[in-house]
Formats: C-alpha cells, sequence, structure tokens
C-alpha cells in the first residue's frame, strides 16, 4: 500500500538529510508504529507519505515514495486526498469549518462526492467515531478527544485507504485516548484501513500495532519489523518492555496482560521487599492536613507550606471551572494533578501563578497572594512552565533568552546560562529557541522560570511531545530539584511521569478535588491512572521499573 | 462501512461511550434542515441597514435597532460566532460617543442659538482655515451630530445582527463554485482575528510568569513580534491541511473555456466600471444602464464557466424555502416602504434641528418598520443550548 524506495530528505539549508535510505513497504490493512527519539524524522516520514513533504514544506526528496500507486513526486498532496487522510498533531489547526458535520463532509466537498454519499458517509462516521451527539456543535467548544476524533472522522469520510496520524493521543488524558485508539482499531479491523502512525507514548499503543518501524537516531537506516522484535533492540521503549527486558523475558511481553502472566515468579523475587520510598514527602500527612492545614501548622512543627489554597472557586463565562478546592504543598513536595481534559488542572495552576483570579476562596503562594502581587515580586515566590514552553520565550537566541530572564528575576548576570548548562549541557548559545527541540525548548523555559529561584514550580503537562530520554532527563532534573526543597506541582496525563516523581497525586474531576493522597495508593485505585508495573505487578505496590531494579540489585 | 459496523469480531474494541452525557430533558438534537438560509438573514439585516440609512429620526432608528435587537435576542444560534453581537453594539455606542465628542470639539457646521456651554478656543494658523478647536457649543449642533451618529450605529447594529444571526462561513457555503476558494481565504482571514485575540492574551500571560508587567502598552509591543509568529505558523499549518484534504482540486478543461472564462470575467468587470461611470456622470445617461446590464450578464457568465473547473460539490446546502422568501421580503418592505416615506415626506423622516424641535414618530413609516419583526415569528426558534460548558482542552 505504501512504498519507500531508497527515500532521503533533505531539507533546504539542512547540512545533512532529515531522513536517509528508508527503504519499506507497507501491506494493506495493517497498523504500523513509527518509533524512535524526537528529532529523528518520524514526522518527515509520515509528510512524505501524504505528500506535504517536498510538496508543502519544501527541501529535496530522492528516491520514491508510492501510496495505492501513485507516485508523490507527480501527486500534490490535493491530488493524493482520496486515497490518504493526515490528520496532524495539534487537531485544532486542522479544522476548516465551524460545526462538526461540516467539517466530516469538508474533505468529501473538495472531492466533489455526490450529496446523496456525503450524507451517508457523515451519519455512518458519526456513528463510528461515537459523535452523533456532538454533529451539531462547534468544534471549539469540543474536548481534546473529542476534537481529535473528530480530526479523524474529518478524514475518514472520503474513505482513504491510507491514515497517517502524527501523535494522535499525546495530548489526551488516559481515557480519551483509549476513545481514539478504540476507534483506530475499528477501522483497521472492519474497515481494513492501512494506519500509520507516530507516538511517543508507546505504553498506550505498542499493543495495538501489527508492524513497528524503528528511526534509532537522525540519518541512521529504519528497521522494521514484529513488535516485540524491534521493541527488543528499540532505544525507547514503555515500562511493560522495559520491566521485560529487566526480567528476561523473551519474547517480549507487549501488554500488561501478557507480562502479567509472565509475572509470577518475579513476584515471587519481590515477595516481602518495599519499594524503596523516597517518595515519602517531607513530614506530611495530606488528607488531614489539607482539611485542617492552617490550623495545625504552627504547633507540629512541619514547615511553612509553600502554597495553600482553600475552598477555591473559580468560574469563567458562567461555567464552574474549580469549586470548593482545598491543596496544601510542602517544601520538597511533588504533587501530580490528574483527571481528564477539562477537570479544571490548569485553571489551578493558573490560580496558583495568579493568572486567575479566585472567584471565592483564597489562595496564597509564599505567604502572598498572586493575583494581587506584581509580578516582578512574584517569580521570586512562584514559577510556571506553560504547557507551550515556547510562549515564555521571546528572544532570538538561548543567549539573549538568558540574559533577558537575569534581568527579569534581577538575578545575577549568568545566573540562567549556568542553570542551563547543568542541565542541558549541548545547547548552543546561538540557537534560535525555535529551532530547539520540544524536549530542550521545555528544559530552557524550566531554566529561564529557575533563575528566580522559585520555591514552588508549577509545571502544567511537561512531558507533552517528549521522548523517553527526554523525560528521563526531565525526570531527574525534577527529582534533583524537589531534594534541594523546591516543591513541585505538575498537571500531567502521564501516569508513568506521576508515578516515577509524585509523592501525592491529587484527582480532579469537574472542577473538584475527587481524591488526594500518596501516589502508590491514588494511582493504583484506578485502573485508567495505574502504571503498567503496577498493574503488572498487582498486588504488590511497585509502581516503578526502577523501583523494581533497585529491589532485585540489592 | 455500514455492514462493519454491526459485525463486532472478538478482540475488537468498542468505543467508549461518551464521558458527558448530555443533560436530562433537553430534547433530541433538531435537525439543521430546520436553519433559515444565511442568505435571507444578511438580506434581511441589510436591508434593515439600508432604511437606517434613509431617515435621521431618532425615534424611527431606535425602533429599528430595537427590532433588529428582539429579532437576535429570540433567534441567534449559541454559537461562539453569535456572541459577536455584543461586540457590534459596543462599537455602535464608541461610534456614537466618538462622533459627539467630535462635535464637542471641533464644533458643528449647524449654526444654532441655544448655546449649551463654551470651551475656550485655540486659535489655528491661516492654513487650517475652516477648522475650529473648541469654541461655543450649541444643542442644536449635539443634536444633529446625535442623529447622524445613531443613524451608522444602527447601520453597525444591523451588520452585526447579520452577523450573529448567519455566521459569514454559513453564507459562504451558498457562494457559487468559482468564487469558493477566494471565500474560504476570507473566512480563514476572518477567523485570524479571533485567533490573534486568544494568542495575545495567552502571551500576555506568559509575560506575567516572566516577570514583567502584563498590562500597558510596552507589554502588548513586546508580545507582538511572537503572536504575528504564531499566527503564521498555525496558518500555514492550517493551509497544509486543507491542501491534504483536496482543497484546490480542480478538473481538467479545455484551454478554450480557460480563456473564454479569462475574457467573460474581465470584459465584464469592465463593462459594469464603465457603465456605473455612466450611470454616475450626466453625460453618459444613455449608454450607462445598458453597459452595465452587458458587464453584468458577461461577469455571470464567466463565474458559470469558471464554476465547471470545480469539481465540489456541497453537502446539505441550505434550501431556500417560503420562510427565506417572508424573511427578505420582511426587510425588503421596511427599506422600500422607508425609501418611499422619504421621497412621500421628508420632513417626518428627517426632523429640523434649526429651530430645534422634539421628533414626532411618524406614524406608517414606524408601522412599516415594525414589518421587520416577521422573522421572530416565522423562523424557527434555535435550538436550547445544550452544553453551555466549554469543555476547555487542556
Amino acid at each position: 500500500m505504501i512504498r519507500f524506495e531508497n527515500v532521503s530528505v533533505t531539507y533546504d539549508g539542512a547540512a545533512r538529510p532529515a531522513v536517509r535510505d528508508v527503504d519499506l513497504e507497507v501491506p494493506e490493512g495493517e497498523l504500523v508504529l513509527v518509533v524512535g527519539p524526537s528529532g529523528v524524522g518520524k514526522s518527515t516520514v509520515l509528510g512524505a507519505v501524504s505528500g506535504l513533504v517536498p510538496h508543502f514544506t519544501g527541501g529535496t526528496l530522492h528516491g520514491r515514495v508510492t501510496v495505492a500507486g501513485r507516485d508523490t513526486r507527480t501527486h500534490k498532496p490535493r491530488e493524493l486526498a482520496d486515497v490518504v487522510g493526515t490528520v496532524g498533531q495539534d487537531p485544532l489547526s486542522h479544522f476548516v469549518t465551524d460545526t462538526v458535520e461540516d467539517e466530516l463532509a469538508y474533505g468529501m466537498e473538495s472531492l466533489g462526492l455526490p450529496p446523496d454519499v456525503m450524507r451517508r458517509r457523515v451519519e455512518e462516521t458519526l456513528d463510528l467515531l461515537g459523535l452523533a451527539d456532538l454533529r451539531d456543535r462547534h468544534i471549539s467548544t469540543l474536548s481534546g478527544g473529542q476534537q481529535q476524533r473528530v480530526a479523524i472522522g474529518s478524514v475518514l469520510t472520503p474513505h482513504p485507504k491510507v491514515l497517517v496520524l502524527d501523535e494522535p493521543t499525546s495530548a489526551l488524558d488516559p481515557a480519551a485516548a483509549e476513545e481514539v485508539l478504540a476507534v483506530l482499531q475499528r477501522l483497521v479491523h472492519d474497515l481494513g484501513t492501512t494506519v500509520l502512525m507516530a507516538e511517543h507514548r508507546l505504553e498506550r499503543v505498542v499493543q495495538y500495532a501489527d508492524q513497528v518501524v524503528l528511526l534509532p537516531g537522525p540519518g541512521e537506516r529504519p528497521r522494521m519489523g514484529a513488535p516485540a522484535e524491534v521493541m527488543a533492540v528499540s532505544p525507547v521503549c514503555p515500562p511493560v518492555v522495559e520491566l521485560g527486558r529487566l526480567a528476561g523475558w523473551s519474547p517480549l511481553p507487549l501488554t500488561v496482560r501478557d507480562a502479567r502472566r509472565r509475572a509470577a515468579p518475579l513476584r515471587e523475587r519481590l515477595e516481602g521487599r518495599q519499594p524503596e520510598r523516597d517518595t515519602a514527602a517531607p513530614g506530611t500527612a495530606p488528607p488531614a492536613r489539607r482539611l485542617f492545614g492552617r490550623a495545625r501548622k504552627q504547633d507540629d512543627g512541619t514547615p511553612e507550606p509553600v502554597a495553600e489554597v482553600l475552598s477555591l472557586a473559580v468560574r469563567r463565562d458562567r461555567v464552574r471551572a474549580l469549586t470548593r478546592v482545598d491543596l496544601t504543598v510542602s517544601p520538597g513536595e511533588t504533587v501530580a494533578l490528574m483527571g481528564r481534559n477539562g477537570a479544571g488542572k490548569s485553571t489551578l495552576l493558573g490560580a496558583l501563578v495568579g493568572l486567575v483570579a479566585p472567584s471565592s476562596g483564597s489562595v496564597r503562594t509564599g505567604g502572598a497572594v498572586p493575583h494581587r502581587t506584581r509580578p516582578r515580586d512574584l517569580v521570586r515566590k512562584v514559577g510556571l512552565v506553560p504547557q507551550e514552553p515556547r510562549d515564555l520565550l521571546y528572544a532570538d537566541t538561548v543567549a539573549a533568552e538568558c540574559a533577558a530572564a537575569d534581568k527579569d528575576a534581577e538575578a545575577e548576570p549568568g545566573t540562567c546560562r549556568a542553570l542551563l548548562g547543568e542541565l542541558l549541557p549541548s545547547v548552543a548559545d546561538d540557537a534560535h529557541p525555535r529551532d530547539l527541540s520540544e524536549g530542550q525548548r521545555l528544559t530552557l523555559a524550566l531554566a529561564v522560570v529557575l533563575t528566580a529561584r522559585p520555591p514552588l514550580l508549577l509545571l502544567d503537562e511537561p512531558t507533552r511531545g517528549l521522548d523517553y530520554a527526554a523525560k528521563a532527563r526531565l525526570t531527574a532534573i525534577l527529582r534533583r530539584l524537589a531534594a534541594e526543597g523546591h516543591a513541585i506541582v505538575m498537571a500531567t496525563h502521564d501516569v508513568e511521569l506521576a508515578a516515577e516523581l509524585a509523592h501525592r497525586v491529587v484527582l480532579l474531576a469537574e472542577g473538584e478535588v475527587i481524591a488526594d493522597g500518596p501516589s502508590a495508593e491514588v494511582v493504583v485505585a484506578s485502573p485508567a491512572f495505574a502504571p503498567q508495573v503496577a498493574k503488572i505487578l498487582a498486588p504488590q505496590p511497585w509502581l516503578t521499573v526502577a523501583q523494581v531494579k533497585e529491589a532485585l540489585e540489592s | 462501512m455500514r455492514e462493519a459496523r454491526g459485525s463486532g469480531g472478538p478482540g475488537l474494541a468498542r468505543p467508549r461511550p461518551e464521558r458527558k452525557t448530555p443533560p436530562v430533558g433537553v430534547p433530541a438534537p433538531r435537525s439543521r434542515r430546520a436553519q433559515l438560509h444565511p442568505g435571507a438573514w444578511w438580506l434581511w439585516a441589510l436591508a434593515l441597514g439600508t432604511a437606517a440609512t434613509r431617515t435621521t429620526n431618532p425615534l424611527l432608528l431606535a425602533l429599528l435597532i430595537t427590532v433588529s435587537g428582539y429579532v437576535v435576542a429570540v433567534r441567534r444560534p449559541h454559537t461562539p460566532w453569535a456572541r459577536s453581537y455584543g461586540a457590534f453594539v459596543k462599537l455602535a455606542a464608541a461610534v456614537l460617543l466618538l462622533r459627539l465628542a467630535f462635535a464637542v470639539v471641533l464644533g458643528s457646521p449647524i449654526p444654532g442659538t441655544h448655546t449649551l456651554f463654551t470651551l475656550p478656543e485655540v486659535p489655528l494658523p491661516d492654513w487650517a482655515q475652516g477648522i475650529r478647536l473648541g469654541g461655543r457649543v450649541t444643542a442644536e449642533g449635539l443634536t444633529f451630530a446625535l442623529y447622524d451618529a445613531l443613524r451608522l450605529a444602527a447601520l453597525l447594529i444591523c451588520v452585526g445582527a447579520a452577523n450573529a444571526l448567519a455566521s459569514p462561513s454559513r453564507l459562504l457555503k451558498s457562494l457559487p463554485g468559482a468564487l469558493y476558494e477566494l471565500g474560504v481565504a476570507v473566512v480563514v482571514a476572518l477567523t485570524f482575528a479571533p485567533n490573534l485575540i486568544a494568542d495575545v492574551r495567552r502571551l500576555r500571560a506568559a509575560r506575567r510568569l516572566r516577570g514583567r508587567p502584563d498590562k500597558g502598552v510596552r507589554g502588548l509591543v513586546q508580545v507582538g513580534l511572537p503572536v504575528l509568529e504564531g499566527a503564521l505558523e498555525r496558518s500555514v499549518s492550517l493551509a497544509a491541511a486543507m491542501d491534504a484534504r483536496g482543497y484546490g482540486r480542480t478538473a481538467e478543461v479545455p484551454d478554450a473555456v480557460r480563456r473564454t472564462t479569462a475574457a467573460l470575467t474581465l470584459g465584464g468587470l469592465l463593462g459594469v466600471c464603465a457603465g456605473t461611470y455612466g450611470l454616475l456622470t450626466a453625460a453618459g445617461g444613455g449608454y450607462g444602464l445598458p453597459v452595465l446590464l452587458a458587464g453584468l450578464a458577461s461577469a455571470l457568465a464567466g463565474l458559470w464557466l469558471g464554476g465547471r473547473r470545480t469539481l465540489r460539490t456541497r453537502y446539505r446546502p441550505d434550501p431556500w424555502d417560503a420562510r427565506a422568501w417572508l424573511v427578505t421580503a420582511s426587510g425588503v418592505a421596511v427599506a422600500a416602504l422607508m425609501i418611499l416615506a422619504g421621497s412621500l415626506d421628508p420632513g417626518a423622516l428627517n426632523p429640523g434641528v434649526v429651530p430645534l424641535e422634539p421628533p414626532t414618530l411618524p406614524l406608517w413609516p414606524a408601522a412599516a418598520v415594525l414589518l421587520g419583526l416577521l422573522p421572530a415569528f416565522v423562523t424557527p426558534a434555535p435550538e436550547a443550548a445544550r452544553d453551555p460548558r466549554k469543555e476547555p482542552t487542556t
């Protein structure tokens, strides 16, 4: 269905090809996953299938890509529109019309399908993707998972033979991701659609793949094979595979179920041991403190909390974004805020940093009321790395950005650059922030925020778009910061990250706190939020591969 | 697809049910068949606007604004776009105030005897003759400015009503095939503005995170470049998405047809220009109208021929039904009657300000304006807001 013959792509002005010697064939009806670290050219490979590379992006493509017998060299993307459906990383930039139904019809209108066919296919697709109740809704009012499903539906209606998806679940909460993946499963099973997909969160998708294409490094020859084989050598792999490698299981299990069936001996070996708890946060008994935090903090000798939220409510446009939220964060504590898209996580972070004024209740960070404090003073009390780290960066070069950060924070010149050097040794001074990889940009934003040394650090969805290596680096950095006494609050959908880092997990739903307790208890209690290792080794209390490894080695 | 849906084989994950259950007690979604053709709304609103330009009687203008406002209040759909009405009303109010402020500061050509107060007059050099700064402010001058501004405000509010009742992108669906792509470009440009505002907000918030003041003009200037960069990037990715979805696919047409299309369209436009010029100048009274009509016909033929190049089909086009006729007719009737009234009794529609006299409500033009209320009764009510809660993406 898709053939790459000796394909190399070199972008204009780049010294080296973005991908080299790609030679592969994707048979009809398979779900093929493209994996690899950031920046190895996954998006380039996907773009070459839809013809956007090189027709739209520029650059030179050597070799030949054919899709359903059509050569992308002679067919422009619009002439491939009836065989290839493409959904990019950000579904919002994909939508042309305003309502769900019109969006589903748009592609068919462009192809000139007869009205009765369009009508039938729109109805079928609405049912297939579970969108029937949303048909008249304005797209901007949908949640992230719903938008992603609309985006998939909109390219599905022209009945393409190939579906190309770039990170379809990265921005979604676990439940919404499952929704989208269930839809993809159906397409592959029922309609025989060929799906080519890139995704960083392998733990969510690898079990659905028929084959995996591994791009091991920039410019290296890709490798294609059965998921278990490729995962055995892949530099990026989900926790279940990592655990399998650690325990020496062969063939490697890809699903929690397979792993569980093999795990009995491992569970026996781990019997009687307890995970090393660096997670016992400095002197916290969260639920009790949460209610009586103010009353008790003086007499029990615990440190002054860096943030205190008391029965906070936020209303926006007559919608309750948060209701009666209580939260206390102590120094050195790492808290993960979890919950589905739109549960109020970002609003809570916004309230802590003064971007959102409370409608009632109180917020205090470091003794100050954030939305009434001057920004210049506030940066020394609390720092937020927003979901899109690029928003924080204005300058043309990394060096200028760092200088500006020193000035903003009234820190000694060079503070930010030194911090950045520690966090990210390889970055050049004259690089443009826009040209950095997702992970590098996040680290730069982190360094900028840390320049003012805020005792409370907030992160909104920090692992979106990060590969496992970048995630591991981020985890190490955040651990160190927590050990130095920074309190960290992060909003995340990434259950593995929460399991690795958080001492405490706060679950939000519909703007209310529905659970607040030690990570091990909260995440394991919920099937959607439990990390893979916890599912495999239940009922034992292990959360991460690192914990298991440590226990086995000791 | 239909056959496939039923066959849930083993290992087939069922899509999860919708996580947000619709609120209880809400009727099933009404078919969008019930929607009125957007062109009818625009014609109705623009006709009301035309009516507004024919009068300066504040009572009639207020009546026009009330009529259009009432129809908007009861018939606007629950879409984000419909909220633009508020923005138009604010704009109209701003125009009104600005006009009054100018009348106070720059004076008014209207001679008046009722001096309200006198501002100190700024002496201006010779070359600025005819311009006055400060000086006497008369009741007559202010009233005249108020009437004048009210007319403009009414026109703006009517355009706002059209926007709220049927968004321009819905109107776009009814464009002829040859103009469609142009129309998409316009709509994408229109959505640019709200996105830009959202970006400015987000980046100003980000400035606060950097410890810089997030208010004031300097803050706005500094986020300018990143905002434009972001907007540009978004446009490029939208263009890529549209291209990948088949936007701009054309059918092969013979060269002869293409050349004829170009000739007809260009010639037609030239004819329209020449004809309009002829109509407007005294000398061209004889040839003006025929040339204009010939030009129009030729341009339309060009458009029709051009439409053959596009493959596009339309999904559920809004039908032009009896209600659309009624709505359009009610608007056109208001405009026509107002124009008629203007020629029969200009005094009632344009109350004098010198000497100052209270405006009176001329009865039958007022009754004519009330005809504009017809759409509130013949069009279907908008669907109740089903889930007003915006589900923000994280």
